[in-house]
């Protein structure tokens, strides 16, 4: 948290910190809710580049506006001013259908509690998204079995969530996120239902996914613990960005997990780090 | 997404309930067959007693004592079983009526009592059935044993009698009944006959009767009236003035107390009572169909709540509005089609069942109109629903606890 800057743009780029392409920007994005008709501003003007490629940590404490930023990005809720933009395409003023669109083919939900069907197999949670974007059934249960297989569950297509641990269905959830390719995956909490040992193989699986393939990923969480994982952190406080650095000392989650083998017999798993 | 997918996603959500899909179903399932199988039995019915109506011969005009005339066509306060009578008829006025009908009609008098048989230590009750010797050519009987009464045992009101299927079967069962003894009411009668089953109900059992001259159960009741007079007219054509013959003939003695109708008189009043009957009983499971309905809705309403998590979820990775809305309707859709399928099944099976006890007859319009009610609710009642979900907003659906 050396690095203290209120608004991106110091990495060279004109207007944001992006040397490359931006996947992802928000410009003023204000959201302001009608509670009991008192005003609420869950956030103040907020603007946000995602660069392509990057792993980004969006921090801050419980009602800070970060979940609030992340379903605006999301396309999951609509800003009451300001912009959001997605591969170029200025998508604030779209349509619910339109939208839905977006999000199918460009972005990847992974949630704090998994939000998996239940009673519904894990192949069939994964295919999800593919049969709102009308793959053809062989070809959706296809690219189903691959993505389960990239995050280790080809011995659990089958299961139902309520057969496989947290950790698992987590997995379940990124599977589903990366089957159609998104642009961006946006993990909120993703580690927050989790114990810490699953919670660590999550992000383990989500750099490497970051490392190997190059996947855009958004991290929405109030662990600072976790925002370590990222490439850059963005701190968000009172609905506005106060901080928004490169992480120096960066965390692997893969030397973790190498850490935790070795000292495993003594201490058995914790409650998980979320709330 | 398509047709098939919808589909596909509705009727696994409705596996995954199977209970309460059940009980929904049920709802639907009651109403309809309660629809097919009321309608079954009111049909029957009325098919039945026009039947054995028309059954009796062709050509009938019934003349009954008392004033029915506010009856007929318009169900005045005057008609019906509660009319009264003044005055009853007599052998004397059934002659009379043949003697000025001549040779245009058969003139019968019929004496309807209620009756207890007696055959050795057998005992049966049943309905006794007097006419006259010329009795079979408006009755339409057909012998399995013996012969009818003839002229002279009328004449001297033998104790002879003719038994209907059911009093053989039950009185002697395997056995020729003709020349045994039968007691009536304490009076001993020799039988002379057994008459063929005719099946199927007229007022109750066709075949539960005896039948015997007239004079003979005038005797046996103590009673110098008559219930009825039935003539048979010889030609189709001249009803209508027989009938006027027949008025002509009993207006002195009984002015208006009397009523003459013509058997397409008959069977038009109570076919009109009896379809009357019918919608009312298709009426009442109609509204058990309305009810089964608004379980649907209700369900679905509750569905839609239940899982307006998963609905956030599909919202989420891209389902459309209309995704979601065709999902819902599909759900109620197959819900009602499945429920009015199997409804219609069983009220077939019930109708079939039933028809032991009761004349049914399942009518296609029954089942059309039941089938496509229960689709109708079904469409009706799952589209609110499935709008209300469809317009949920991704992230409220999702924060839904």
């Amino acid at each position: 948290m050396e690095n203290d800057t209120t608004r991106p743009g110091e990495d060279g780029a004109s207007a944001g910190p992006c040397r490359a392409d931006v996947v992802l920007e928000a410009k003023g994005v204000t959201k302001t809710y009608e509670l009991d008709g008192v005003e609420v501003r869950a956030l103040c003007g907020v603007d946000l580049q995602v660069c392509g490629g990057e792993m980004l940590a969006i921090m801050g404490p419980s009602g800070s506006g970060k979940s609030t930023l992340m379903h605006i990005v999301g396309l999951l809720d609509r800003p009451t001013e300001g912009t959001v933009t997605i591969d170029g395409v200025d998508v604030s003023r779209m349509e619910p259908n339109e939208l839905a669109a977006v999000r199918n083919k460009r972005i990847g939900f992974v949630f704090q509690s998994f939000n998996l069907l239940a009673r519904t197999t894990a192949t069939a949670n994964v295919e999800l998204p593919l049969v709102y974007a009308g793959v053809p059934a062989a070809e959706r249960a296809r690219r189903a079995r691959e993505a389960l297989e990239r995050v280790g569950l080809g011995e659990r297509l089958l299961h139902m969530p309520n057969q496989l641990s947290g950790g698992q269905q987590q997995r379940v959830a990124i599977a589903r996120a990366l089957v159609t390719e998104p642009s961006i995956v946006l993990a909120d909490e993703p580690t927050g239902n989790l114990d810490s040992r699953s919670g660590i193989e999550v992000m383990a699986f989500l750099q490497q996914l970051n490392r190997e393939e190059g996947v855009t990923i958004v991290i929405v969480t109030h662990d600072a613990n976790v925002a370590r994982h990222a490439q850059r952190v963005v701190e968000i406080k009172d609905g506005r960005i106060v901080n928004d650095f490169r992480v120096e000392d960066r965390i692997d989650a893969e030397a973790e997990l190498a850490a935790l083998e070795g000292a495993s017999a003594a201490s058995g798993p914790q409650g998980g780090e979320g709330r | 997404m398509n047709f098939v997918e919808s589909l596909r996603i509705a009727l696994k959500a409705l596996g995954a309930n199977k209970v309460r899909s059940a009980l929904t179903m049920l709802g639907v399932i009651i109403g309809v067959a309660a629809v097919i199988l009321l309608v079954a039995i009111g049909t029957g019915v009325q098919q039945e007693i026009t039947g054995s109506i028309e059954g009796l011969g062709s050509n009938l005009l019934f003349a009954f004592p008392g004033n029915f005339r506010g009856g007929p066509g318009g169900g005045g306060s005057g008609g019906g079983p509660g009319v009264a009578i003044r005055k009853q008829f007599t052998l004397d006025d059934a002659q009379l009526v043949q003697r000025r009908l001549g040779s245009e009609a058969i003139v019968v008098p019929v004496v309807q009592a209620a009756g207890v048989l007696k055959a050795g230590n057998r005992t049966v009750r049943s309905t006794i059935a007097a006419a006259n010797e010329q009795g079979d050519e408006v009755f339409n009987a057909t012998y399995v044993y013996g012969r009818h009464y003839n002229r002279s045992e009328y004449a001297t009101g033998a104790r002879v009698l003719m038994l209907g299927a059911t009093p053989a079967r039950e009185l002697f069962p395997g056995q020729n009944p003709v020349g045994r003894d039968v007691t009536v009411n304490g009076e001993r009668f020799v039988v002379i006959g057994v008459l063929s089953e005719r099946g199927g109900s007229l007022s109750g059992d066709q075949d539960n009767q005896v039948y015997m001259p007239a004079t003979t159960a005038q005797r046996l009741l103590g009673t110098r009236a008559i219930s009825s007079i039935i003539a048979k007219a010889n030609d189709a054509d001249r009803i209508d003035l027989v009938k006027a013959r027949i008025e002509q003939t009993l207006r002195p003695r009984f002015e208006d107390e009397f009523t003459v109708f013509t058997q397409e008189q008959t069977l038009g009043i109570l076919s009109s009572l009896l379809g009357t009957l019918t919608v009312m009983l298709a009426g009442i499971a109609g509204i058990s169909l309305l009810v089964g309905g608004i379980g649907i809705m209700n369900i679905m309403l509750v569905s839609v709540s239940e899982r307006t998590r998963e609905i956030g979820i599909r919202k989420a990775v891209g389902a459309r509005t209309h995704d979601i809305m065709s999902q819902f309707v599909i759900e109620a859709v197959a819900l009602s089609v499945v429920g009015g399928m199997v409804g219609v099944g069983l009220g077939w099976a019930g109708s079939a069942v039933l028809a032991r006890w009761v004349p049914t007859q399942v009518t296609w319009w029954a089942v059309a109109l039941a089938f496509f009610f229960s689709a109708a609710v079904g469409v009706f009642f799952g589209v609110y629903p499935a709008w209300k979900a469809s317009r949920l907003d991704p992230i409220v659906a999702l924060r839904y606890e």
